[in-house]
Parts: C-alpha cells; sequence; structure tokens
C-alpha cells in the first residue's frame, strides 16, 4: 500500500499509454497476422461474436502470447438495429416499446430512464402509487436480472449446475413480472405518466412469497459457489481494477462498488422514493471477479430487504397521472362517451406533444447509471432520444481487467462485468 | 434534479472540462451528439451563444456534492471536428467513437478514429437527420 493515492490526472495518463486496447481495424487482424515475422510469436486471436462465454455477439480480438492475453479489443455492433434512430419516428406512449429491447435482461429500467426524462419534459409530479409500483417492479427487475448473473457467471467458471438454480429463481422472478405486466420480458409496463395497469389482485401475496423464498435459495448459492475453493481459485485476484480507473473510464455499478467505492445513485442521488428507503450499498474490497459476484448476490438482499419496506408502505391512489393531455381515458368511459372515444383515439395515434427542451434522467439499472438524454422540438415525437447505456461504457474495462491474464480469465472476466449486448450496441 | 447546463465554445471545451475535473466531476458519463438540421426553431440558447447544425453534449458528474454538469458545444456543419476528451478521461474513448460514426464529427486527436457500431465501410452517418430511414440496398459485405 502506498502512502499517497493515485491522482486521477495520473491515472488517466497510464490508462492511457499502458498498451492494454489493441487499436486495430476490425479486419485487419488477418492481415497483421499474415505480415508478422517468424521471429514475432504473438498472435491475434478472435473470440466470438459467436461463443457461447461472451454473452450474446461480443468479439474480441485478443493479443495473444501464448496462452497469456497481452492487448486486445472489445469488436461491437453485431445487435445494433437503430433503436435511437427509431426512436425519433415513434411517439412518446411508444417510445417504452423502444427502449424496452435495450437491455432485455433489465427492461424495465431504460422504461423508466425513458420516462422520467418524458415526464421531467412534461413537468408532471406523479401520484405517489405510481412512483411506489415503479420502484417494486425495479427491485424485482433488480433481482431477476443478477439472478441471470448468477446463472451465466455460474455457467462461464464451470459450476455448470448453477446455471439450472439461478435460471430457476430467475423464472420465479419473471414469473411474477408476467402476473403484473402481461409479458416475462419487455414489458412496456412503466410508461409517460406512471405505469399501464394498476398491481393485480393478490400481488401482495405472490411477492411475499417470492422474497420468504428467495434467501433459503441464496444460502445455497453460497454453499454452491461461495465457499468453493474452485470457484473462488477462479475468480479471486482475476482481473483486478480499482477506484480511480473505474471513474477515469467511467464505470459505474457493481464493478465501481467492487473497488470499494460506494456509490449508488439510488442513496447518493436518490430518485423515486428510494430516499425513504433503508438498504445498505453493498461495495468490495479488491475490485476482482470475486467481488463483483458477491456484490451481486448480496444486492439481490439488499433489494429483497427494499420490496419488504415497499409491501408495508405502498400507498393507494392513481396508478397513473390524472392529466388528460397525457393518460388515455379509463376503458369503461369510453361505451358511454364520445368525447372519451375521441380523446383515447387522439392519443393513441397522434401521440401528445411535449414542451420543447433537453434532458438528462439517470437511474441505477443493475448494471450501472442508465441515462436517458432526450431532445424535444415541441412535437409528439422525440426529436431525439439517446439512452447512456452502462454495460457499454463498462465493456472498456476488459482491456484492462484482461491484460496477463490467461484465456480461461478472460472467460471469467467477460462474465463478471455483466454486459448485455442489446444495451452495448442498441 | 435538474442538472446545471452550460454552454462552451468549441475551442474551450478541453480547458473546460480540465478545469471541472479539478472542480472534482470525477467522471465523464456521457459523450452524444444532437443534430438540429431539422428541429423548427431554438429557444434555449442564451443569446450569446450562436448556433450551429450539430451539439456535442457532454455529461460530468461529481460525487463530492452529488452533481451532474452537461456541456453543451455548437459544431458546425461545415467544419466537424472537436478535441477529443480521451487525454483528460479515457473512458470517453467508446463514446467518441459513437459520436463519429453516427454523426461525423471528427474527434482530433482520437487514438481509433474507427466505426464503432456500424460495418467499417459504411457509408454516411445513420443518425443524421439528412439520412433516411431503411435506406436500400443494405451495404454489408456478403449481399454485394
Amino acid at each position: 500500500m502506498t502512502a499517497t493515492e493515485p491522482s486521477a490526472t495520473d491515472t488517466a495518463v497510464r490508462l492511457r499509454e499502458d498498451s492494454a486496447v489493441l487499436r486495430i481495424g476490425e479486419d485487419d487482424g488477418e492481415r497483421l497476422e499474415a505480415e508478422s515475422s517468424a521471429s514475432d510469436t504473438s498472435m491475434i486471436m478472435n473470440m466470438g461474436p459467436q461463443h457461447p462465454s461472451t454473452h450474446g455477439v461480443l468479439r474480441l480480438m485478443l493479443e495473444m502470447e501464448g496462452e497469456t492475453v497481452m492487448r486486445s479489443k472489445p469488436v461491437i455492433g453485431y445487435l445494433h438495429t437503430g433503436m435511437e434512430k427509431t426512436a425519433e419516428t415513434l411517439t412518446y406512449l411508444q417510445g417504452p416499446t423502444n427502449v424496452t429491447r435495450m437491455d432485455y435482461a433489465a427492461p424495465l429500467f431504460s422504461e423508466l430512464a425513458f420516462s422520467m426524462a418524458t415526464e421531467a419534459l412534461l413537468g408532471l409530479e406523479l401520484p405517489p402509487r405510481a412512483t411506489w409500483i415503479r420502484m417494486l417492479m425495479c427491485e424485482l427487475n433488480r433481482i431477476s436480472s443478477h439472478l441471470l448473473f448468477q446463472a451465466t457467471n455460474g455457467m462461464d467458471i464451470g459450476a455448470v449446475s448453477m446455471m439450472l438454480y439461478g435460471w430457476r429463481e430467475r423464472e420465479e422472478a419473471l414469473r411474477l413480472l408476467e402476473t403484473i405486466t402481461g409479458l416475462r420480458m419487455n414489458h412496456n409496463y412503466i410508461r409517460p405518466g406512471g405505469v399501464a395497469a394498476d398491481l393485480p389482485d393478490g400481488w401482495r401475496d405472490e411477492v411475499l412469497t417470492l422474497i420468504d423464498a428467495l434467501p433459503a435459495r441464496l444460502k445455497e448459492f453460497d454453499t454452491l459457489l461461495t465457499g468453493q475453493p474452485i470457484y473462488r481459485e477462479r475468480l479471486q485476484g482475476v482481473g483486478v481494477i480499482n477506484t480511480a480507473e473505474c471513474l477515469a473510464l467511467g464505470v459505474t455499478g457493481p464493478i465501481l462498488r467492487s473497488t470499494g467505492y460506494a456509490w449508488d445513485l439510488r442513496r447518493d442521488m436518490p430518485y423515486l422514493a428510494y430516499d425513504q428507503m433503508d438498504f445498505d450499498v453493498v461495495v468490495g474490497t479488491y475490485g476482482d471477479c470475486f467481488d463483483r459476484y458477491a456484490i451481486r448476490l448480496n444486492e439481490i438482499r439488499e433489494s429483497i430487504r427494499i420490496l419488504a419496506q415497499i409491501l408495508d408502505q405502498m400507498p393507494s391512489g392513481d396508478y397513473r397521472v390524472q392529466d388528460k393531455k397525457v393518460t388515455p381515458p379509463p376503458r369503461a368511459r369510453i361505451d358511454e362517451s364520445m368525447e372519451a372515444l375521441i380523446h383515447h383515439f387522439k392519443i393513441f395515434t397522434e401521440g401528445f406533444k411535449v414542451p420543447a427542451g433537453e434532458v438528462y434522467a439517470a437511474v441505477e439499472s443493475p448494471r450501472g447509471e442508465l441515462g436517458c438524454y432526450m431532445v424535444s422540438d415541441g412535437s409528439a415525437v422525440p426529436y431525439r432520444m439517446h439512452i447512456r447505456g452502462p454495460s457499454f461504457v463498462n465493456l472498456q474495462t476488459l482491456p484492462h481487467l484482461m491484460r496477463g491474464g490467461m484465456v480461461a480469465d478472460a472467460v471469467a472476466i467477460i462474465s463478471s462485468v455483466d454486459p448485455i449486448m442489446g444495451e452495448v450496441d442498441r | 434534479m435538474s442538472d446545471s447546463v452550460l454552454h462552451v465554445p468549441r475551442d474551450q471545451l478541453t480547458e473546460t472540462v480540465a478545469g471541472l475535473r479539478d472542480e472534482g466531476y470525477v467522471s465523464v458519463l456521457d459523450v452524444t451528439a444532437v443534430d438540429y438540421l431539422e428541429h423548427p426553431g431554438r429557444t434555449d440558447l442564451p443569446p450569446e451563444v450562436a448556433p450551429e447544425r450539430f451539439e456535442l453534449v457532454v455529461t460530468l458528474i461529481s460525487h463530492a456534492a452529488p452533481g451532474r454538469i452537461r456541456l453543451r458545444v455548437q459544431v458546425p456543419a461545415d467544419d466537424p471536428t472537436v478535441a477529443t476528451l480521451f487525454d483528460l478521461y479515457p473512458g470517453t474513448e467508446a463514446l467518441e467513437r459513437e459520436v463519429a460514426d453516427m454523426f461525423g464529427i471528427i474527434f482530433e486527436g482520437h487514438p481509433d478514429p474507427s466505426r464503432i457500431l456500424m460495418p467499417p465501410d459504411w457509408e454516411g452517418h445513420p443518425l443524421r437527420k439528412d439520412f433516411a430511414v431503411g435506406r436500400i440496398p443494405v451495404q454489408f459485405k456478403a449481399t454485394r
């Protein structure tokens, strides 16, 4: 341990000059291979985009020295479908159907960021129940997303039975999301002005059943993985990063917290009603793969704590704002009122107009700060909609984490960064 | 929760960001851009800022006194170049590559100015307002 912490400037200089990042074109690998001389013992290897451990379509160009990874470059864009361009043709009411497909493991967070940005432009104040339903749904979604991480992380490390357990618990959480929103994924549930529907009858019992069952299951995870010597051997001390490096690279979420730096938007820049919640921000110590695993496991436990508080305090009232400009009339009114029918038709065809302006709204997704930058020109579709995906920025840590490690470590590292390619490529 | 907004002349961006870093803005969260080509009327600019076609938007965050600041930089269409922030915050590398890919804004001094989301041989910059949605024929190599 040195006496002085490295300054931000030193870290930036080091990250810039540290040759961890391979900066060659994505087609140049083969050409360089052919040109390299016999004395050059390094070779460039492609991992992905079709590779079971790359979580979708991530491609890595690895410069290998034997079994050791030297420099590397993540090549992305294989899942790029121009969703930000598409967003410029969809009304504010259709927008959530688009952004929900970005981070498909935690879709409600993109919907939330989009809705919060729209509401900030509209100057809408939400009824308390809408806020609390959103918080309930987000914490359920955080649990399902972190359970998915537990499943895939276990599988990547070789603990294949973990995949079945993680998947089983995640399916329980998704079943609950389905009961409430009607869909397992891509819910389109959180919309500008509130949520799509009120909580169904019996939701309280279903949430209780889930949060009563989960702690015992998480204990099983501990038995299966946390105390397991082989598992620890694979993760401890692998892929180490420190706080200054994380900040310089713009990294947020569990990767930043794994370095022992407590930064969580829910606590530090509260949105929704998180300022009334009692929960701990889980931090690590060493910034390695094991810390990132343990943080996500314990964040599930914190989410269960938050859910228990939400169950106790869920207010009654409207689940969406009663502003006729934004909210369609209730279904029953359409049968009896001509105006309600016209109003309903206009909202779903023309949409509602949003005052001109620009705004940035951010939430703490399971992967870090998920922001939505929105520009309105006063019409019914966003002039520009940009999502700041945490996975996209976090992916830049890969070359720094992998440098000097083995290929097998690279698999563990990709898994511990937990990128969702839908959000990276958008 | 509204963030502070600062309009920065293009040639002062680097100094401004360096100054903000010393004030405790620890991370650049986001670098993006907007093409104002078809915007009907921009009323949110202060009178001393001359509107240009492109606007670069840089979002920084301070943790000590929690808050974000958004820098808005006007970038003219006939000379779409900005100095890179990579030297100050290495994390802007991918974000600037995305802006360059999508808007054709050139970041001077960027270490890897290649396309990031679109294929390397793609023509045009999709998020520009004059780039049509669903243009055919598709330019992927395999279809030629």
